[in-house]
């Protein structure tokens, strides 16, 4: 097979077809730059998952008179509860956080935001005791038992919290995946569509090739390596919007969240971990649309 | 070289078939016109040769294989020995002389070096030397006819398979263009040719087949167009 025929009948179709060709582009590197962006949310919560697993505790708040008045958990009503947290069952670690130490950690945790820090004072901050579980099943048991009982303001788990974090980013994510779905379909009809122009287009060269004794895989590598070099460049121009987006949009504008660390930063190195990915999906799906569509749709 | 044993051919589209029990021989070699009014099957005779179509019944063989039996994959080895020429020439507007000829070679991967070699040859042959780089549009009809049999001829087919070449063609460029083809017919390659011309038929007294409905109605060694013209 010579290479720089087939390479020269690629660029002649990709020219001849120009604005096709450039549908065809666009659209799939809207569409893989919706599935890339999915793939990062998925890059976030797992690493968020990772961070928080070893990290969330159930929190048993403490009410007003007991935050303002026992620093060190002490006296009752507070040591009498430690002390039964600590007998409990599935219990496997019990600290106390003071109201000090509460604003402590709340002004470590929201360096970057000194409007917050300025609003905020310590009585706003209840005292806490903090558990650590062999088991999370027994949270709902731990609620009940200690829910209403003196100096006990609230039971709070705090994987519930990023139950609902994670809930609305993969919230994200599928909306991403929609999109990219339907943006996919589109991409695909109009690669199918531009093959068969592509293939009516040079019907006579195509007709000859095949009286002349051309194999078939000869006639149509060309149509399917147009396919495949649309493909690859929607992935490029895919994966350089996705660049484009961290440096001019997630970077500043999600700068307040991630800066805090609630969040995890999506870095270059993610971008570039899913761009194999973009670069496989999008040469094989077009490859195989081409390769459909010939068998199909067009006699060669 | 090519043998129609009983050879029917129907299309789903048609009440009558388009080819029906045909049974022809061609020697390695021979000239053969095929003539007959539009409808009488000679361009499903010729469809039939170069698997374009296979037969309802019967078997057609070329050049030892059975053109039906011929799995997909082996047909382009096929019509890479049956060359062929049309009336509306076929040429690639956008490429130039040498070029269209080059086409034929390039497609079915023959080395760079090689197409260097015969093109040249092949132009020289059909009298095109000197017009290599000529675009056809700058070329006279009978001119690109002859880039036509050129490309049909440059991969040395065992047939040469000729739908009216001389149809678009007044009769002195027929006239040359048929010495060319006799000349091809010398270098031992089988010539077929449907035609309606026939002050051709009648002046090169060759084998005429004709058909007529689908059935040969006549075969002589040396005829003319119309018995008893």
């Amino acid at each position: 097979m010579r290479a720089s025929f087939v390479f020269s009948e690629v660029v002649n179709g990709l020219r001849r077809n120009v604005t096709m060709t450039i549908a065809m582009i666009l659209t799939t590197a809207i569409s893989l730059g919706l599935l890339g962006g999915g793939l990062l949310v998925i890059r976030l919560i797992d690493r968020m998952q990772d961070t928080y697993q070893d990290q969330v505790e159930v929190v048993v708040f403490m009410t007003d008179d007991v935050s303002a008045n026992d620093s060190t958990c002490t006296r009752q009503p507070c040591a009498g509860i430690r002390s039964e947290l600590e007998q409990t069952p599935g219990v496997e670690s019990v600290s106390y956080e003071s109201r000090q130490e509460a604003f402590t950690h709340f002004n470590k945790l929201f360096e970057s935001q000194p409007q917050l820090r300025e609003v905020v004072r310590p009585e706003a901050l209840p005292a806490s005791l903090r558990l650590k579980l062999d088991d999370p099943a027994r949270f709902a048991a731990i609620k009940q038992e200690f829910s209403g009982r003196t100096g006990v303001d609230s039971v709070v788990d705090q994987a519930q919290y990023l139950e609902d974090l994670f809930g609305v980013l993969n919230g994200v994510r599928n909306a991403t995946f929609a999109i990219a779905l339907i943006q996919a379909l589109a991409a695909l009809m109009l690669i199918s569509n531009t093959i068969q122009l592509s293939a009516f287009n040079r019907r006579t060269e195509t007709g000859i090739m095949r009286l002349v004794g051309a194999t078939r895989w000869y006639t149509q590598l060309p149509f399917l390596l147009e396919a495949v070099v649309s493909g690859l460049v929607g992935a490029v121009l895919a994966i350089g919007g996705l660049l484009v987006s961290k440096a001019l949009f997630i970077d500043k504008v999600m700068a307040p969240v991630m800066g805090t660390g609630v969040i995890p930063r999506i870095g270059y190195a993610d971008i570039f971990y899913v761009s194999p990915i973009l670069l496989l999906v999008a040469g094989s799906i077009s490859a195989i649309t081409g390769y459909l569509t010939l068998r199909l749709y067009v006699r060669l | 070289m090519i043998r129609f044993e009983h050879v029917s051919k129907s299309y789903k589209t048609s009440t009558r078939p388009a080819l029906e029990d045909v049974s022809v021989s061609v020697d390695k070699g021979e000239f053969v016109f095929l003539i007959g009014p539009s409808g009488s099957g000679k361009s499903t005779f010729l469809r039939l040769l170069l698997r374009e179509e296979v037969p309802s019944r019967g078997r057609v063989i070329v050049a030892d294989w059975n053109v039906a039996k011929l799995p997909r994959r082996r047909v382009p080895r096929l019509r890479q020995r049956v060359g062929c020429v049309f009336q509306d020439f076929r040429l690639l507007t956008n490429k130039t002389v040498a070029e269209n000829v080059a086409f034929a070679l390039e497609v079915i991967g023959k080395p760079r070096h090689t197409i260097r070699k015969v093109v040249p040859e092949v132009l020289q042959l059909v009298g095109l030397d000197g017009k290599a780089d000529r675009m056809p549009s700058e070329l006279s009809g009978g001119e690109q006819q002859r880039v036509a049999i050129a490309r049909a001829f440059v991969n040395r087919p065992l047939v040469l398979m000729c739908d009216e070449p001389t149809g678009n063609l007044d009769p002195d460029t027929s006239q040359d263009i048929m010495l060319l083809l006799e000349r091809i017919n010398r270098t031992g390659t089988t010539v077929v040719m449907a035609t309606h011309d026939h002050s051709i038929v009648d002046s090169m007294r060759r084998r005429v087949v004709e058909l007529s409905l689908g059935r040969v109605i006549r075969d002589d060694a040396r005829g003319v167009y119309g018995v008893g013209r």
